[in-house]
């Protein structure tokens, strides 16, 4: 499944960088992008637990930017 | 400037004003009379903290969450450092024109997000329904398939819909960059994210919300930012190594020069400590890639956004990066450098004067609702006195027999006259050929051709001057019909009587020949050459205004059908490409340059700040170019 996430407070292009990087290398994402033009996360994951997964994604992007969040 | 922004513009003037403070001091000598010397440290700090105690709270919980070549981590490092190192004043300004850097980046990088996500405003907001007579605004997502809705003066098309009342001028500008708006009345299909002009229209929608063409296009533009371009994944890596070394060197400055130097017996180790210190600090400020982090899909973004501005859709920044290397061209004929409509292009009587023989075949075809009757129909363009013709029949696969003014007339191809066994000419032209024989004798001929597109010939000249070195047409018509199209527009090659699948093995074949680096694009109009253009390296498709297998199966898709634009895009890509290209020189060049001079010495931690926020800024501002192109290009 391929879901669109709106960002806010994402200031800063390097962390979108290492984002995307550590979003992709969790397991069950297929593919992820992380757009700091248009503060959007693209996400495709397994259908069966991307709840899961995003909860995952998360707690990944608050450690590199804690003052990002993703809009669920 | 949002609320975070001001507050930061607060900080920095309250701190500028410190610092001003302490540099008069230090420079009148006043500052030396305070003692102790750590009671100056303490008074610096204040301005210090008060610029910089979100960077230190940022470095210390990234720290903690295993972000070790953090941006504010490094920036601590080197403040504290150059304190460590007694450059007090040095310390609280590296912080601040850090800060300032980052606030003008912000909100450069806010301006020209704002200003594509305006050019690509085609999102309309709501949908008027009548409902018990009275006009009421509803979401575009919740109106069904179906609805009738109203379009008021000015408003924009919320969705894709037949007009079943009114008339007005619609401006489709925003979609397919076209100035001059088309008119529509009833009857007419309109399409979602154009502004209604002068009159108010009743619309039937005919799709959803999210089937709509603008929903589609919308979707179409924030996904082409995350299809990456070489350059972008190059410089993602490049970040990741980069960052690591300049530390790496950093730590090895501060150590190792001192050590060699206090064994050579050139100094005390402790002394020449201090020295390499502010060294190796003025590294660790160069050390992040922001510059080209944030300005090279900047640029990129700026140059989709230009190319969608003219009614070009890129699919991803890939793409365009694609685009600027094409340098082989190929076109199918029919759709895409012809109309697909078929026009008299020649009357050749044997007989009789060419407008009786116009005159003739028109009262002949005056009950055929085939194309080629219509356009010999159209060609005459008189009334024509229906009562004229008696006792018309088809001859299947051969033409038409009737009588006109009572005389026998036969119309058709070569072998209805063959199997009459009248003696004809044939005419040497291309386009296909009703012959007309007027009580058993031949009378002449009319050919009817495909009208070359406007403006395709100008189109052709135009993606040759941009640099495209080969253009090839593939059609499936007959050779004379596709040499003298051909011949017409000046296209380099053409192949002909091709099957569809024909069509994928000489693409593929051309593919072969292309020289490493050059890229090869196919034009179609996207309705039957779908695996044609995946096949090619950028597939361009005819959009017509929201044709569904055009729009998936290509990489570029031109709004208005209008193969002119295809030079813009190559114009927009290779600009666009030359700005990136500039901006990863500059960036790395300067930052090269400072971190030579800073390591032997004659770069002070100022000019590594410039070395990074300032390059920064310049680049980002350098990318901005990119949005104003199409101006240019108009």
């Amino acid at each position: 499944m391929k879901k669109k996430f709106k960002l806010q407070d994402l200031d800063c292009a390097n962390c979108a960088a290492k984002m995307e990087e550590a979003i992709k290398k969790i397991d069950g994402v297929n593919d992820a992008s992380m757009s700091f033009m248009t503060q959007k996360l693209t996400i495709d994951a397994a259908d069966d637990r991307f709840e899961a997964i995003m909860d995952e994604v998360e707690k990944v992007c608050a450690k590199v930017e804690p003052d990002m969040k993703i809009l669920r | 400037m949002n609320k975070k922004q001001k507050q930061m513009v607060w900080r920095i003037v309250i701190a500028f004003v410190m610092l001003v403070l302490i540099m008069v001091g230090e420079h009148t000598g006043m500052s030396d009379r305070i003692q102790p010397h750590a009671l100056l440290a303490l008074i610096c700090l204040i301005p210090y903290l008060i610029i910089g105690y979100d960077i230190l709270y940022k470095a210390g919980r990234n720290i903690r969450n295993g972000q070790v070549f953090d941006e504010n981590f490094l920036m601590m490092i080197a403040t504290f450092g150059a304190f460590g190192v007694g450059e007090y004043s040095e310390a609280v300004a590296v912080m601040l024109f850090y800060q300032v850097g980052e606030l003008f980046q912000g909100y450069a990088v806010g301006k020209s997000r704002q200003s594509i996500s305006d050019m690509m405003d085609i999102c309309p907001e709501y949908a008027n329904v009548e409902e018990d007579g009275v006009l009421a605004q509803v979401d575009p997502d919740d109106v069904e398939v179906g609805t009738i809705i109203v379009i008021k003066p000015g408003e924009r098309i919320p969705l894709d819909g037949v007009v079943v009342e009114g008339e007005s001028m619609i401006d489709t500008a925003a979609l397919t960059g076209e100035s001059v708006p088309r008119r529509a009345s009833a009857g007419d299909t309109i399409i979602s994210g154009c502004v209604n002009g002068s009159g108010t229209l009743k619309v039937r929608t005919t799709k959803e919300f999210d089937d709509s063409t603008v929903a589609r296009i919308l979707e179409l533009v924030e996904n082409a930012s995350s299809k990456k371009a070489h350059v972008e994944n190059f410089i993602t890596r490049f970040a990741k190594y980069y960052t690591p070394i300049v530390t790496i060197g950093a730590v090895f400055l501060a150590v190792v020069p001192p050590a060699v130097l206090a064994l050579t017996g050139a100094g005390s180790f402790g002394a020449l400590l201090g020295t390499w210190l502010y060294r190796a600090c003025t590294f660790l400020v160069i050390s992040c890639p922001c510059a080209l982090v944030i300005s090279v899909p900047l640029g990129f973004f700026g140059g989709i956004g230009a190319a969608s501005r003219i009614g070009v859709l890129v699919k991803g920044s890939n793409y365009l990066e694609a685009v600027a290397e094409v340098d082989t061209i190929v076109f199918d004929k029919t759709g895409t450098l012809t109309k697909g409509e078929f026009k008299v292009s020649e009357v050749l009587p044997a007989a009789l004067g060419q407008e009786e023989l116009l005159e003739l075949a028109a009262l002949g075809e005056g009950y055929s609702t085939h194309p080629i009757a219509a356009s010999i129909r159209d060609a005459y363009g008189k009334t024509l006195d229906m009562e004229r013709v008696a006792n018309t029949e088809e001859i299947s696969g051969h033409g038409i027999h009737t009588f006109i003014d009572g005389r026998e007339v036969y119309l058709g191809n070569a072998k209805l006259m063959e199997s009459l066994q009248i003696p004809f000419t044939k005419p040497d032209r291309a386009g296909t050929v009703v012959y007309i024989a007027l009580a058993g004798e031949f009378a002449g001929t009319i050919v009817i051709a495909d009208r070359v597109k406007e403006g395709a010939k100008e189109a052709l000249a135009a993606m040759k001057q941009v640099g495209v070195k080969k253009t090839v047409m593939l059609t499936g018509d007959r050779k004379e019909a596709a040499e003298s199209v051909a011949k017409e527009l000046g296209i380099d090659e053409v192949h002909y009587e091709l099957l569809p699948d024909d069509k994928v093995s000489k693409v593929e074949q051309l593919l072969a020949e292309e020289p490493p680096k050059a890229r090869l694009a196919f034009v179609g109009d996207g309705i039957n050459d779908a695996p044609v253009l995946t096949r090619a390296d950028v597939g361009i498709a005819m959009g017509s205004m929201g044709s569904d297998a055009a729009i998936e199966a290509a990489d570029v898709v031109l709004m208005d059908d209008d193969v002119r634009k295809i030079a813009s895009v190559v114009r927009i890509s290779r600009k666009t490409l030359h700005i990136v290209k500039q901006n990863i020189v500059f960036a790395l060049a300067v930052k090269v340059l400072v971190l030579v001079l800073g390591a032997t010495g004659y770069a002070n931690m100022w000019a590594a700040v410039f070395a990074d926020v300032g390059v920064s800024v310049l680049a980002i501002l350098n990318s901005m170019r990119t949005l104003r192109m199409d101006q240019k290009n108009k």
